[in-house]
């Protein structure tokens, strides 16, 4: 008996990026397409990733910038 | 991996005990270990490395039968219950605040932890044999990278532990040996024109390395342990993408081969992944199921920075670039 799919849990982590659990394909703001490669991904938010559409971590360095 | 040199007396009596054969307790042949009073401080964190070493690979000149021989695991508790003692004495020191969520108190910690860092100097400034030596210090840990959080696992009640296993799936390649974490490692080691054998630089190891080893080997096989083996994976995670590329940004200028650059290219986007899991599903929900915990996720999460920060200033030192 096949269940119906389950619908994908996408979690927006506060200050940081928005992760994605499954595989998916994202379109980037440049409109290029990239698919998920690991179980759980990280699409980055706030815009600064050299990585795009994936976050690096750089949003930490923002969050350090911010507080100073 | 052979056993490797001991660095002081009490080093010296348990590898020549590990050398002979294990003999049942009562029997007189059975080995008894004394312990000098007057011990250094490398003489004491090699021994213990050796000693959990029995746990993971072993080794070739020393036979199975010890790993929980009884005329080992007095010194073993001796070493640990020090070396805790050294940690929790140093993490009370630092006064490090405890917010009311266990997320923002590892936030903060992350965000204002001050030390220096060794990815910095080798994106900018190091040489190619400041680079290689940093990579034999790293090998020690990362040829395991994920083992000493494994044996935390049984030890969860059930979604910190699914998160966990969430994150240790994708450490461990996600199901291609290729991609396993520390396979990467040791193919870029090979291709540097290191040696990838299992513990193969631990002569060379600083004392704040095999003591970062030791606490995180500690904290996997104690469950009483079980919150600072979460929270020191926390601070390792959410304190590895950004040094990861800069890292291999490093590499890159000093001409490394492609397999070695691509482990920490692996971390960039991996580690931003795992470092938000980690936080978020595992820590938080670990102290939500047992509150008593956050202070220990605490504890771990700061021993990671004070000792990857001792690291680095005893690498700096060494190179004069501090
Ligand atoms: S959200 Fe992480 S780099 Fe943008």
């Amino acid at each position: 008996m096949s269940q119906p799919p389950r619908p994908m849990r996408i979690t927006l982590c506060p200050g940081g990026p928005m992760l994605i659990r499954g595989a998916a394909v994202v379109e980037a703001e440049d409109g290029t397409l990239h698919e998920t490669t690991r179980p759980v991904s990280a699409v980055c938010r706030c815009g600064a990733t050299s990585r795009a559409p994936w976050c690096d971590g750089t949003h930490q360095l923002l969050a350090g910038k911010a507080r100073t | 991996m052979r056993l490797p040199s001991p660095r002081g007396p009490l080093g010296e009596r348990v590898l020549t005990v590990l050398r002979g054969e294990v003999r049942e307790v009562g029997d007189p042949g059975a080995a008894v270990i004394e312990v000098p009073d007057q011990r250094a401080c490398d003489d004491d964190a090699l021994t213990l490395w050796v000693l959990h070493e029995l746990h993971y690979r072993g080794f070739e000149d020393v036979s199975e039968e010890w790993e929980w021989a009884p005329a080992l695991m007095g010194v073993r508790w001796l070493l640990e219950h020090e070396l805790e003692e050294r940690l929790r004495v140093r993490y009370a020191d630092a006064r490090v605040p405890v917010a009311d969520e266990v997320t923002r108190s590892l936030a903060t910690l992350t965000a204002t932890h001050e030390g220096p860092s060794l990815a910095r100097h080798l994106q900018r400034n190091a040489s190619r044999e400041q680079a290689l030596a940093l990579l034999r210090q790293r090998s020690l840990y990362h040829l395991k990278e994920g083992d000493p959080t494994s044996w935390v696992i049984p030890r969860l009640t059930t979604r910190p532990k699914a998160a966990l296993l969430e994150v240790q799936f994708d450490e461990y390649g996600d199901g291609d040996p290729a991609r396993l974490h520390h396979e990467m490692f040791a193919r870029g080691l090979e291709t540097s024109g290191l040696c990838s054998a299992y513990g193969h630089y631990v002569d060379e190891a600083l004392v704040p390395v095999l003591e970062q080893n030791n606490a995180v080997s500690m904290f996997g096989l104690h469950r009483r342990l079980r919150g600072a083996a979460l929270g020191h994976l926390a601070a390792f995670e959410s304190t590895s993408a950004v040094p990861s590329r800069q890292l291999a940004q490093g590499l890159t200028r000093l001409g490394f081969p492609p397999e070695m650059i691509a482990y920490y290219d692996e971390h960039v986007e991996a580690d931003a992944v795992h470092e938000q899991v980690v936080v978020r599903d595992v820590c938080g929900a670990l102290v939500q199921e047992e509150p008593g915990q956050h202070e220990e996720v605490v504890f771990g999460a700061w021993t990671c920075l004070d000792l990857e920060a001792r690291t680095a200033t005893a690498m700096l030192a060494r190179w004069d670039a501090a």
